[in-house]
């Protein structure tokens, strides 16, 4: 709570981690986005609510490179950057656990955590013969999971497909937090989850924030988001309504805004 | 909060494990994860015990001579799975592997015979024969999304006509072509064995195509993008550099089963191997590699072509007709298939 009160008194002092700036996105004669605006701030949780088809997922898109904004601006650090491509906002720190979590189910745990960006042997055996070092890789993923406190995932050589649903979830978000460096995107982290599991994911966010690294977060849950997030940006209409916190609203002012039964 | 989460997962474990984790109530469904685990367990399996049967009903089967032989038949469908394989792994199918493969013979023979271009120019001129195939596969594939099946279907039928206009439907004698380019039949001894250079071609192949598979990087994201393209992608996977790359390494191995092919038949032939395309499919499917992609192995493959090869042998030294080798493979593939989808089953 000391961080979302840091957050409420020196908001226009610190400068944003990741700011997008009147971002607009149409499919066809679908317009996504219209001309959205966003600061997410260090060592905060900035959650995204909204209705089906406010825009949630479309921005996040936009912010994490696997859409491109038809137009709008994007800052990392108040560097303006150019996301074409997934790849692009990871090499700028930003991680993103998507809500399909974009794991390959065949491919073992350690597989997942370092998919895209493996580690090769060192010497001859890793420059000449590209051959990976599946060891080195096992034991990072192994000390990560345990430094993210994560305890349900004992052997990193399992097949993710034979993972509960809550484990998979802890996998993609430890790969998010392993390797994001500035920002962590989390896509309804929660959505398929039960009560024990969706504690342990929002535990993780909690911890994240700790360490420093700012997190979005989109959920549909209410109890959820007022649970850990700093700020509350609401989406209606592709555009953003309102930003709020959890001390000035409620959770029924939340709903009232996102349905445009009210202003904020 | 520290508290819940010290506490939560002891007494959250065993379930999980009992449950989804490892799924070992039955002795059935513990053969299946085990199955499941080891893609090419139930072809080796399948494998000896057909080898077993076919010496029991004919001693003939089992001597040297015959294992050899059987050999020499499979190192070319042999070859045609390694390329099958990787492309069946990224969830495509490639129809047009026999025909790139008589493609290349054809002009690699042609070159050397008509044109007297040397073996090693040749064999060149074949292998870029075999990349242009790949590339024009991989590039409808990537860029214009088609299916694997509808692109290969089509590129299967250009390349038998190309095969015949550029031939101009005449064979090529293996007598008439520089001995490098037959060199893959010639046979030389180990211990009582005689061994083709093509089937070591083929086993080295193997070798390195298997390496790559399951030791670098590469290997991972052709998994990957096999087993959910979505998910490669968003995991940061180039995901069609990796489908172009397997349609030019499938090609690459193919303009070298063109080489064998000419070795094993002394001959390039433009109307051989029509059959040599659902041979390697035949091959892979029943070893074990998943035709929905992102499960399998090259060596199931292997396993696959060898199967084929000594049920058609087995069966032909058993007297039987060869409708009823035909008849066996195709029960073998439908028992493979159901066999992969009851594997497919262990996750729910």
């Amino acid at each position: 709570m000391t961080a979302s009160q840091l957050e409420s008194t020196g908001t226009e002092l610190r400068q944003p981690i990741l700011q997008a700036r009147n971002l607009v996105k149409t499919f066809g004669r679908v317009v996504g986005l219209d001309g959205v605006s966003l600061d997410l701030y260090p060592g905060e949780v900035l959650a995204i609510i909204g209705d089906n088809g406010a825009g949630k997922s479309t921005l996040i898109k936009c912010l994490t490179g696997a859409e491109v904004p038809d137009s709008g601006e994007l800052f990392v650090s108040g560097q303006p950057v150019h996301f074409k491509r997934p790849q692009d906002a990871r090499v700028h720190g930003i991680e993103t656990v998507y809500q399909n979590l974009a794991v390959s189910p065949a491919l073992d745990v350690a597989s997942n955590l370092f998919l895209g960006r493996e580690e090769r042997r060192a010497g001859l055996l890793g420059s000449v013969f590209r051959m990976l070092d599946t060891k080195g890789m096992r034991l990072k993923a192994k000390q990560e999971l345990t430094r993210l406190g994560i305890s349900t995932l004992q052997d990193v050589t399992v097949p993710v497909e034979n993972l509960s649903g809550g484990q998979r979830q802890a996998v993609a978000v430890a790969r998010a937090a392993a390797f994001g460096s500035k920002v962590v995107v989390l896509d309804e982290p929660t959505a398929a989850l039960g009560v024990r599991e969706s504690n342990q994911v929002l535990q993780l966010v909690k911890d994240l924030r700790d360490r420093g690294l700012p997190v979005i977060l989109i959920s549909h849950n209410m109890p959820h988001v007022f649970d850990v997030a700093d700020r509350i940006h609401i989406q209606r209409l592709g555009k953003c309504a309102a930003t709020i916190t959890p001390q000035s609203h409620t959770m029924t002012d939340a709903v009232a805004i996102m349905t445009g039964a009210a202003t904020a | 909060m520290t508290q819940q989460q010290t506490a939560g997962p002891p007494a959250a474990g065993p379930a999980d494990l009992a449950e989804e984790f490892l799924d070992r109530r039955t002795p059935l469904s513990r053969i299946r994860n085990t199955l499941h685990r080891y893609p090419a367990l139930s072809p080796a399996i399948v494998l000896i015990v057909a080898v077993v049967a076919f010496g029991l009903l004919n001693d003939r089967f089992l001597r040297v001579e015959n294992l050899s032989l059987i050999t020499q038949q499979v190192s070319v469908v042999g070859t045609l799975a390694i390329a099958q394989t990787l492309i069946i792994l990224t969830a495509g199918i490639d129809l047009s592997v026999g025909a790139v493969m008589i493609l290349a013979s054809m002009v690699v023979a042609q070159l050397a015979d008509s044109y007297g271009l040397p073996g090693p120019l040749a064999l060149v001129a074949g292998l870029a024969v075999g990349l242009a195939a790949g590339a024009l596969n991989g590039f409808l594939v990537t860029r214009f999304r088609l299916p694997p099946f509808i692109v290969t279907l089509g590129t299967l039928n250009i390349f038998i006509a190309l095969t015949l206009l550029y031939s101009g439907g005449s064979t090529v004698r293996g007598s008439s072509m520089p001995g490098l380019l037959t060199w893959m039949g010639s046979t030389f001894p180990v211990g009582p064995v005689r061994i083709s250079t093509g089937v070591v071609m083929m086993l080295l192949l193997y070798v390195a195509v298997a390496f790559i598979l399951g030791k670098t990087a590469w290997g991972r994201h052709v998994y990957a993008v096999g087993d959910d393209k979505e998910a490669a992608r968003l995991a940061g996977i180039p995901v069609n550099r990796v489908l172009m790359s397997v349609y030019l390494a499938a090609g690459a191995v193919l303009a070298v089963g063109a080489w064998i092919q000419i070795g094993r038949t002394n001959a390039a032939s433009p109307n051989a191997g029509v059959d040599l395309n659902l041979d390697s499919i035949t091959a892979v499917v029943i070893g074990g590699t998943s035709l929905f992609g992102g499960r399998g192995s090259v060596w199931g493959s292997l396993l696959g072509a060898l199967i084929v090869g000594v049920f058609r042998n087995g069966l032909s030294l058993a007297g039987l007709d060869v409708l009823y080798q035909t008849l066996a493979v195709g029960v073998l593939i439908i028992i493979a298939v159901s066999v992969d989808q009851w594997i497919r089953k262990v996750k729910s």
